[in-house]
């Protein structure tokens, strides 16, 4: 038990609690029958497979919905909230995955959005009271960051401390962090934790979502256990450890949590010789075999995105030659990328995958409509049925391929683009961050996938900040520092550690 | 669910001002005459708000649409002025339709490359074409209208008891529905309109695509300009002065949003019946012109708050996590 821990036994009234809570979104339950108790000065973890209902939990306790049943009790107080302000009032706050700033304001006007502090004249905001308010906030945790500095020009870490000094100018009881470190470097993450811990120090409660299960077994000091809109286990964190908790969260064993392959790499299917593109990468020269997964490790920032980006024909290349399958090819735009035979699955799903509008059918054959025989006219009856059979091979949960996009959840989102991909028929397959933000179960059945592609004779380059998934999946690993490669390991040869020390350390 | 709820309201709407119009003017509104009067006159704004609604869904704006009208009009009905209006022959007719059309395709790729080339915002550049096109409309003929006395057909003549100019009107309907629902184009305008960048991620050539719809619209203009100039048998400097409005009213009020991926041609339609309907009913009331502007003024801003409201009911209910 932590130190908090004994100072909280004294205390009778939990910060929060949610009783019963039930949640029908037309034919689906998100929640049946949740409860949760989350008391003060504790990080308390909430944690399940996409589609658990851990947003929708969060969503109906920042007041974005209103639950079906159930009851919610802050310090004791029986509350129900009409709108987001109004749990905002009672001291909760959201740090949303993408989060919510304003890019072009300050971190003070960010921090005090909706909520400045009066001048002398009316309608007008003290400005310099809002500065020193951030500050002041800001050095009582030990944060350093300038509270003049704009949003847009910040680190995503940075973000993050902005979004947390925001809930804490509103006097926020409990914070609730929704996948706070999936893109943050290590360092980023070591600095949250030690804020988070902080937060706990000092009485508030931390509901922290994550998918990283070894932070969560680091972090928190109760968890909570989700499936299919139920709670299955709820208690600190004591002696579990990760297996366990998946076991709870699929309820079934996950042995072999990186599937076993057994492939023959081919002949060289692709030759990345002499590539640069103005500063941002330089001089990068890598080949890949058929059949081989090739990771490609690195800090955030290292030039992982940026070789992808150069191969795929969105940034302009100041030297490089691209051969595949021993050919040399031009590529000037992504849609030379793809008519060579190249696929790139982006980091970003939202603001550089997915048209969040449109029908998920529509996603799916975007990329792909000239193979799939729709050259000139589309047949919707047809590209419907292709969809389907796609969406039934991958396992894609949804309503229909005619459903919007919007109604998927972030793992089978992922597997939508994963399956326009598929649907281009490509040789050379680009995988930037593919397991962000999904769950363990889906996990694996993205590696399952990469096998079965590499199996097929695909050549795979495989981008991650997660060393163990890169260990557990590749052949080879190519390290990235500061836009040059540093590093062609063999795998089965090689550490997280050397890994490591490659991608962070200067020599 | 939401999409089939989102397009009847504007199409309950439609039936419900019929309905009420019939009421009121049973003598004068609910007559055949009067029904065809009303489809003659939308066709020229029609027409427009065609090509607009790709546009709009491409998450695009074209200011200049009203300009262009006079533009294409005015070069279209000088150059049959310099055939010989003396003694017109079939063929001055055919030239100078033809190259009203084109100027009108003309004029939309100069909006297009503009806002591809040197990456204006769609709605700063059709702000200056608009201006641009309308000064060339007037400086023209100093102002002065051209006047094509014989050149009746489109805005006039019949074929099989239906004026040409609904023909075409349908015409481009038919073929614009098409385009959208069953061709690249169409399908890749959404995409544009949804998310630019994942469209370019996905291959789509988005530069290409958008210069073609503008010079789409523009040829549409095109079209419905020398069907303005046969109405009246001449072509003004000052024609669709004031159209951008009705035409953009007319493709929000059908249901597409000004944020791009959204809209069909069925509620561009039913938009511009509406407001012609609107119009023509105000009319037979003995509302005036000027008076007009503030009945479709109201209904602009209901059409849109309505649908905002209905898009905002259907993300809360819809959603599945």
């Amino acid at each position: 038990m932590t130190e908090s821990g004994t100072q909280t036994d004294e205390q009778t009234v939990s910060a929060l609690v949610m009783k019963g809570i039930s949640k029908r979104f037309g034919p689906v339950q998100a929640l049946s029958d949740v409860s949760l108790t989350v008391r003060r000065g504790t990080v308390h973890a909430l944690v399940g497979e996409n589609g658990a209902g851990k947003s929708t939990l969060m969503k109906i306790l920042a007041g974005v919905y209103r639950p079906d049943a159930g009851t919610i009790e802050i310090e004791g107080l029986r509350r129900s909230f009409e709108r987001p302000e109004q749990a905002l009032e009672a001291g909760v706050s959201m740090i949303y995955q993408d989060l919510d700033l304003a890019q072009h304001l300050t971190v003070a006007e960010n921090v005090f959005l909706g909520n400045e502090p009066k001048g002398k004249l009316p309608f007008t905001v003290d400005s310099r009271a809002m500065a020193e308010n951030t500050a002041r906030i800001a050095a009582s945790f030990g944060f350093d960051i300038d509270p003049m500095a704009v949003v847009g020009e910040l680190a995503t870490g940075d973000c993050q401390v902005a979004e947390i000094l925001k809930a804490l100018a509103r006097k926020a009881s409990i914070i609730v962090m929704d996948e706070p470190t999936s893109s943050l470097s290590e360092k980023e993450v070591e600095r949250l934790f030690t804020i988070v811990r902080q937060l706990r120090d000092k009485g508030l409660c931390v509901i922290y979502i994550s998918h990283r299960l070894e932070e969560i077994i680091g972090l928190a000091d109760e968890v909570t256990v989700l499936r299919d809109g139920r709670v299955v286990h709820s208690g600190g964190i004591g002696q579990l450890n990760i297996p366990a908790i998946v076991r709870y969260m699929v309820g079934r064993e996950l042995t072999d949590f990186f599937p076993a392959r057994d492939v023959k790499a081919g002949d060289a299917a692709v030759k990345v010789s002499n590539l640069s593109s103005g500063k941002r990468i330089r001089d990068i020269g890598f080949e890949i075999r058929r059949g081989e997964i090739v990771g490609m490790a690195g800090l955030v920032g290292a030039g992982r995105t940026e070789v992808a980006r150069a191969i795929f024909g969105i940034d302009k290349k100041t030297s490089g030659v691209i051969s595949l399958d021993g050919r040399e090819v031009s590529i000037e735009s992504p849609a030379d990328a793809i008519a060579n035979g190249i696929a790139f699955l982006t980091e970003d799903r939202r603001r550089t995958g997915l048209c969040i509008g449109l029908a998920c059918s529509w996603n799916i054959t975007l990329a792909g409509l000239d193979r799939i025989g729709m050259r000139r006219i589309i047949s919707p009856a047809r590209e419907n049925k292709v969809a389907e059979e796609i969406g039934t091979q991958l396992l894609i949960k949804w309503v229909g391929p005619e459903a919007p996009v919007d109604s998927l959840s972030g793992g089978n989102q992922q597997k939508l683009l994963i399956a326009r991909w598929l649907l281009c028929q490509s040789r050379f397959m680009i995988f930037d961050e593919p397991t962000r933000g999904i769950d363990v179960g889906a996990k694996k059945e993205v590696y399952t996938l990469l096998n079965k592609l590499a199996e097929q004779g695909k050549a795979i380059l495989f981008i991650s900040s997660e060393l163990p998934e890169l260990l557990g999946v590749t052949d080879r690993i190519l390290v990235m520092r500061r836009g040059r490669m540093v590093g062609n390991l063999k795998t089965s040869e090689t550490t997280q550690e050397e890994v490591m020390h490659l991608a962070a350390v200067e020599n | 669910m939401g999409k089939f709820v989102r397009q009847l309201l504007p199409f309950g709407s439609l039936v419900l001002i019929i309905c009420i119009l019939s009421a009121l003017r049973p003598d004068t509104f609910l007559t055949a005459d009067n029904f065809l009067n009303v489809l003659r006159r939308s066709s020229v704004y029609g027409i427009v708000a065609i090509g607009m609604t790709f546009v709009i869904i491409s998450a695009g704006i074209d200011l200049s649409v009203g300009s262009m009208l006079a533009l294409a009009g005015m070069v279209g009905a000088a150059v049959m002025a310099a055939m010989g209006q003396a003694n017109p022959q079939a063929g001055t007719f055919v030239t100078g339709t033809i190259a009203g059309v084109i100027i009108g395709a003309l004029c939309g790729l100069g909006n297009g490359l503009l806002i591809t080339t040197l990456n204006l915002q769609p709605f700063i550049a059709t702000l200056g074409t608009m201006s641009l096109f309308r000064g060339i409309a007037l400086v023209m003929n100093r102002g002065q209208p051209i006047n094509v006395s014989e050149y009746t057909y489109l805005g006039e003549g019949i074929l099989l008891d239906v004026p040409v100019s609904v023909i075409i009107f349908a015409a481009v309907t038919a073929v614009a529905a098409f385009i959208l629902r069953y061709m690249k184009l169409g399908r890749y305008t959404y995409a544009i309109g949804s998310n630019r960048e994942a469209a370019f991620h996905a291959g789509v050539n988005v530069k290409f695509n958008l210069v073609c719809i503008y010079t789409l619209i523009g040829l549409l203009t095109g079209i419905a300009a020398m069907i303005q100039v046969s109405r009246t048998v001449s072509a003004q400097p000052t024609a669709g002065l004031g159209a951008e409005l009705d035409i953009i009213a007319a493709v929000v009020i059908g249901g597409a949003s000004l944020s791009g991926g959204q809209g069909t041609i069925t509620g561009t339609i039913i938009g511009t019946l509406l407001i012609s309907f609107l119009r023509n009913g105000c009319t037979l009331l003995g509302i005036s012109t000027d008076a007009q502007f503030i009945v479709i003024g109201i209904i602009i801003v209901l059409a849109v708050a309505v649908d905002q409201l209905a898009r905002a009911r259907a993300k809360t209910s819809e959603k599945i996590v």
